[in-house]
């Protein structure tokens, strides 16, 4: 699947004007609220009509201006999960999730209700009205009526917003599992690292209506640079991981990667679970010799291989640890003290105590179907 | 009770006629009525303002006012009667059609400001949703639009019907007084107190309206708090 955006369009005295192309799994469109990511994803959807531009999903065209092409949202086949969940409140969860089904060409529904129902833990919901639900299950309705519409693309424009972490941890695993077990490629907004790290194949960063940059997650989430001011504390580098084994003693679990062995609290998934891993660059130290004496467990071998400057008095140092990049945020100072330049061999130091449910995420609850 | 029921078949006459002429008018300007009352809520054109003020001008002018001009259009010489007699055979004056006719237009600013008010309440953006998953903007009308004003919708049509049963300046003057013809309720009890000797059968048949006019408002009542618990609205 291919979405190509061009597009541009104002809305008052704010202007969207965005350019890309994604073939991911999962694109997360990201940025601070009102650098216009919801209108972009509205547009793509057909909810709103963009002044000039055009939009297309596999070579077919949703919107034109030039050839005066516009296909209305109900023709366009493309799913969509709202902040608020938007259920009807005159139908029972049920009813909501059976809704697109009706207006699906009988030869185009791949959704099986039962599977969707299963895949989100849905079903002891069924009889219920919305109103009776919690947020976490609402949206997890939501997630499943637009499934069950048989979409072409999935577009989620900041799912989780309004929820608290706890029911944010409940719904995370099922997005992942839509994303690998499914094969409807994804749009996702959000304003927060966590998720975008967690979740994306691919990221189009959003500033004051533009594209500042777009690739693949672990590639954009090494720009510091790129992240809202609120949320430049959580960035860092990307791994992907895989659990070796649990340390029972100790309560911790050791991940595999390319840079090597990672120590973290004691994680929820069975041995081989791919984990996604967030190391945020606040949270590794940079040292020239092998350390001893420390308390830290996770010590990486690398090289520089970029150095940055950061905000304020911090620089950021990339180091190449066997081909996977981490980062480290530390000061002009012990830069200096250091003489860290590029090409130096050096270790990068995480504390496994650093690591928390927002960085390493947790697996599905055993009994999701309760 | 015997004394209440001891109808004259006139009176009998009289209250089926008005259940009849109100059921009609309120059925008959339902479609119409949500129609205006979308168009007052979402459209946005020209003229709006004075669309709602033709609405409303049957709340506004004496009754008598809207009968007589109902008798220069539909009457058998009027523009609108001439070419409905012509063409479908449609007779309002002097004809139990026209009280229903009368009755209808003067219910009409009730039943429209009623759904208005419920379509401005229903959330767009659930709306919204509906077009996402496939419906077309009539389905979503349908399904979504239309099951969230019904609670509106059965207030509009219940405020219609009790207005018609109480109609009598506009009928009067459109249809006159024709026993079993076009004397409804009002009508038949401004001729018993007409005639001496009358305060008995005037006072029975406002005793009847009364009972309708109760019975109608608490199965409105009960019609709109069950379909109000079905849907369960945050």
């Amino acid at each position: 699947m291919t979405l190509s955006v061009d597009i541009s369009h104002r809305l008052g005295d704010f202007a969207v004007e965005a350019r890309f192309e994604s073939a991911g799994r999962l694109t997360a469109l990201f940025g601070p609220s009102g650098s216009g990511k919801s209108t972009l994803i509205n547009l793509i959807a057909g909810l709103i009509r963009p002044d000039k531009g055009r939009i297309s999903v596999d070579g077919n065209v949703l919107v034109d201006t030039a050839a005066r092409i516009f296909v209305p949202m109900h023709k366009r086949r493309i799913g969509m999960v709202f902040q608020d969940a938007r259920l009807f409140p005159h139908m029972s969860v049920a009813g909501n999730l059976r809704y697109g089904r009706w207006f699906t060409p009988a030869s185009e529904r791949y959704a099986k209700m039962d599977a969707v129902v299963d895949l989100l833990g849905i079903g002891h919901l069924l009889d219920r009205r919305p109103a009776k639900l919690s947020g976490g299950e609402k949206q997890r309705v939501a997630i499943g009526r637009a499934l069950l519409a048989s979409p072409k693309l999935l577009l989620m424009d900041e799912p989780l917003a309004s929820l608290d972490e706890a029911r944010k941890a409940e719904i995370l695993p099922y997005i992942e599992r839509l994303r690998d077990e499914t094969n409807i490629p994804i749009g996702y907004v959000s304003h927060s690292v966590a998720e975008v790290a967690r979740l994306a194949s691919d990221v189009v960063v959003l500033s004051q209506g533009k594209v500042a940059a777009s690739g693949p997650t672990v590639a954009i989430m090494q720009r510091l640079d790129l992240l809202p001011a609120e949320e430049r504390g959580e960035g860092g580098a990307v791994l992907d991981t895989k659990v070796m084994r649990h340390d029972e003693a100790f309560g911790m679990t050791v991940l595999g990667s390319q840079a090597g062995e990672i120590r973290v609290p004691r994680l929820a998934h069975p041995v081989g679970a791919s984990v996604r891993l967030r190391v945020r660059a606040r949270d590794v130290m940079v040292a020239t010799e092998q350390p001893t004496g420390l308390s830290a467990l996770n010590i990486l071998s690398g090289t520089i291989s970029a150095v940055r400057p950061g905000i304020g008095p911090t620089v950021e140092i990339a180091i190449d640890c066997n081909g996977a990049t981490v980062l480290a945020r530390i000061t002009e100072q012990s830069k200096q003290t250091l003489r860290l330049a590029l090409g130096h061999k050096v270790f990068a130091v995480i504390k496994t105590v650093s690591f928390d449910s927002a960085t390493t995420g947790v697996g599905l609850p055993a009994e999701a179907d309760g | 009770m015997n004394w209440l029921l001891d109808l004259t078949p006139d009176e009998w006459n009289a209250v089926r006629l008005s259940i009849k002429v109100a059921t009609v008018a309120m059925i008959a300007s339902l479609p119409p009525g949500i129609l205006i009352a979308l168009l007052l809520a979402r459209g946005r054109f020209w003229g709006k303002t004075l669309l709602n003020g033709l609405v409303h001008l049957p709340l506004i002018l004496p009754p008598v006012v809207t009968g007589y001009l109902l008798l220069l259009t539909f009457g058998r010489r009027g523009p609108a009667g001439a070419f409905l007699a012509e063409h479908f055979g449609i007779v309002f004056s002097f004809r139990w059609t026209g009280a229903a006719l009368a009755c209808g237009i003067m219910g009409f600013p009730l039943m429209v400001r009623a759904i208005r008010l419920s379509i401005e309440a229903v959330d767009r953006r659930i709306e919204a949703a509906a077009g996402t998953l496939g419906a077309n903007p009539l389905w979503v009308f349908a399904t979504i639009t239309l099951p969230l004003i019904l609670p509106g919708l059965i207030a509009g049509a219940i405020l219609s019907f009790a207005k018609a049963m109480g109609e009598f300046g506009a009928t009067i003057t459109f249809v006159s007084n024709i026993p079993n013809e076009t004397q409804t309720l009002p009508s038949a009890i401004y001729t018993f107190t007409q005639v001496p000797g009358g305060d008995e059968g005037a006072l029975r048949l406002t005793l009847i309206s009364i009972v309708i006019s109760m019975v109608a408002l608490v199965a409105s009542e009960v019609l709109a708090r069950r379909v109000g618990r079905r849907m369960d609205i945050e």
